[in-house]
């Protein structure tokens, strides 16, 4: 099957490398005198362009009661509904019947960040945060243990809201 | 060994290391300069984390250079491979030593040391490591074994980028390296000598050779362009169709010398196009600078580095602005347009000069330019009109009609 070639015939007679040339060399020059638009990110890390989304899924925060125990009732749908399996949740129950998480684990490398263990939260425990700098010397510092989920106090995510979608 | 040969070696070594080291200083801060102008072009603020202002980058990347990781690549061919940057590195660091820095410096001394014995110098002495006779046909000899290091690199590395670029590389040097010669000869015209210190003198004597040889400043600065493999003519390392060209399997310290000799080769080309076109280190509307003396050395060598390093801004400069040539674009440009531009050049020139010295008995230097200029003036339209098919003259931007676009 042929292939349609459509030539241009370039208009030769107006076209000027070297005037080109000068323009583009002047622009660029005027260039180097504009405001710069770097942002010098561990000094500052939200300027007036641009500032994290309060929608940011990041690594998690448990959130805590008065008494400083975690929320967390140990129902297990945010195991249940993970799409990594990155949740480990052993439950546990004390005397009076009320039920509490042994082990809470998130293995924040298997994480894919959707968020939905915030959403399906009925005890508004578990969140994702607003937070990204999370550098550590060794992988198995990736898996958040209950303690340090709840001793986390960075902002947490408000996720996208179908009834007020352009969060307004 | 005589005394005044023992003399003369002490200067020599002496200038020696400090060009070599000056050169070397400078291209790791042209690599800082290459970033931080092509920051400032797009809006960027550049490397400012190491040292004052990100002075420092430069020795934070070579510190990095030398722990790196060596790589061989499996089927290269050893000795070669290790061969090439050698062969790169080692010209690009030999053109820095025929080329005036300042002006000659006053060194007489006279002492005797321990062991080595009586050291003799009078008058002064050229700020220039080895004064050559045959001043820039030996740049032009020099400068041409660059390619073998490049096509080495490209033929061991035994990659098919590798090979492609070695390959671009060998066949542009080899096309620009007729216009760049060719552009030299109306200097030679002019001057009556090949070596720098003539063609500054003569230079101070008439004026800056820029303006009675524009086309030959204009050609020489596009085929240093491609000499040099920079931007626009970068075929041999394109990023976007050979990965990095010739150096795509070399690391660490190996890719580093392909690195300066590059920057290097930079420097050599806008040295000498501030040498044979604008006056080397001469101070303009000053005659000041033409007794030696220190004061008169330094201030020149200042001089000759602001030019210099002006010519590398716009090579920075045009590397943002212009986008890569296509490759039979770029031959065209070296044999249809450069070679019979510059080949032209030489006879227009030459025959005025004939005119002006033998027939109308004009001697004196600065006449004879102005005269020339006005020559250049004429051709400047004559070309760019027919080249630039009159829009450069005229100013014509209007855009084409839909009939002439689809013809």
């Amino acid at each position: 099957m042929a292939i349609g070639v459509k030539v241009l015939k370039r208009p030769e007679e107006r076209v000027s490398y070297i005037r080109a040339t000068l323009k583009g060399m002047a622009l660029t020059f005027s260039h180097m005198f504009r405001p710069k638009w770097t942002m010098q990110y561990p000094e500052e890390k939200s300027t007036a362009e641009w500032s994290i989304s309060p929608r940011w899924r990041g690594t998690h925060r448990m959130m805590t009661d008065e008494q400083g125990r975690s929320k967390c009732v140990a129902c297990g749908l945010c195991p249940q509904i993970c799409p990594a399996n990155c949740i480990k949740l052993v439950p546990g129950e004390d005397e009076d019947g009320n039920r509490y998480p042994l082990i809470y684990e998130i293995d924040e490398f298997r994480c894919v960040f959707c968020g939905y263990c915030q959403e399906v939260c009925p005890e508004e425990a578990i969140h994702v945060g607003v937070h990204y700098e999370n550098a550590e010397y060794s992988r198995d510092r990736f898996v958040y243990d209950l303690e340090r989920l709840s001793s986390q106090t960075h902002p947490v995510s408000s996720l996208w809201d179908p009834t007020d979608p352009l969060g307004e | 060994m005589t005394p005044e040969l023992k003399g003369f070696l002490l200067l020599t070594v002496i200038k020696l290391l400090v060009v070599f080291t000056v050169t070397l200083v400078g291209v790791a801060l042209l690599t800082l300069m290459e970033r931080k102008v092509s920051a400032w072009m797009q809006n960027r603020r550049g490397p400012n984390r190491v040292g004052w202002a990100g002075l420092l980058q430069p020795a934070a990347d070579g510190l990095k250079n030398f722990i790196k990781e060596e790589t061989y690549p499996g089927e290269a061919n050893g000795w070669l491979f290790l061969l090439a940057p050698a062969l790169s590195f080692g010209p690009a660091m030999m053109l820095g030593s025929v080329i005036p820095w300042g002006a000659p410096f006053p060194a007489t001394f006279d002492f005797t040391l321990p062991v080595l014995g009586q050291f003799v110098h009078t008058g002064t002495s050229p700020f220039v490591v080895a004064n050559l006779p045959i001043g820039f046909l030996f740049v032009l000899a020099v400068s041409s074994l660059g390619v073998y290091g490049i096509a080495l690199a490209g033929w061991s590395s035994n990659s098919k980028y590798s090979l492609l670029g070695g390959l671009r590389a060998s066949a542009q040097m080899v096309s620009y390296e007729v216009p760049l010669g060719m552009s030299l000869i109306p200097i030679l015209l002019l001057s009556g000598n090949v070596s720098f210190s003539a063609i500054i003198a003569e230079q101070q004597a008439g004026i800056w050779f820029v303006l009675p040889l524009f086309f030959s400043f204009f050609v020489f600065l596009v085929a240093g362009f491609a000499e040099t493999n920079r931007l626009p003519f970068d075929m041999p390392e394109a990023e976007s169709e050979l990965i990095a060209g010739y150096h795509t399997e070399y690391s660490a310290m190996k890719f580093s010398m392909f690195f300066i000799a590059e920057y290097a080769n930079i420097v050599t080309v806008c040295a000498m196009t501030a040498t044979l076109f604008f006056g080397g280190w001469d101070i303009p509307f000053t005659s000041w600078d033409q007794t030696p003396g220190i004061a008169q050395t330094l201030a020149t060598a200042a001089v000759m580095f602001l030019k210099t390093m002006s010519f590398v801004f716009v090579i920075m400069w045009i590397r943002w602005t212009l986008p890569r040539f296509r490759y039979d674009q770029l031959m065209a440009l070296g044999w249809k347009f450069m070679l019979p531009l510059s080949l032209g050049y030489v006879m227009t020139i030459g025959g005025a000069v004939w005119v002006l010295e033998d027939v109308m008995g004009l001697t004196d230097p600065t006449m004879r330019g102005l005269a020339l200029f006005g020559l250049n003036l004429i051709l400047g339209y004559i070309v760019f009109y027919l080249i630039d098919r009159g829009v450069i003259v005229k100013g014509s931007t209007r855009p084409p009609t839909r009939a002439e676009v689809i013809g």
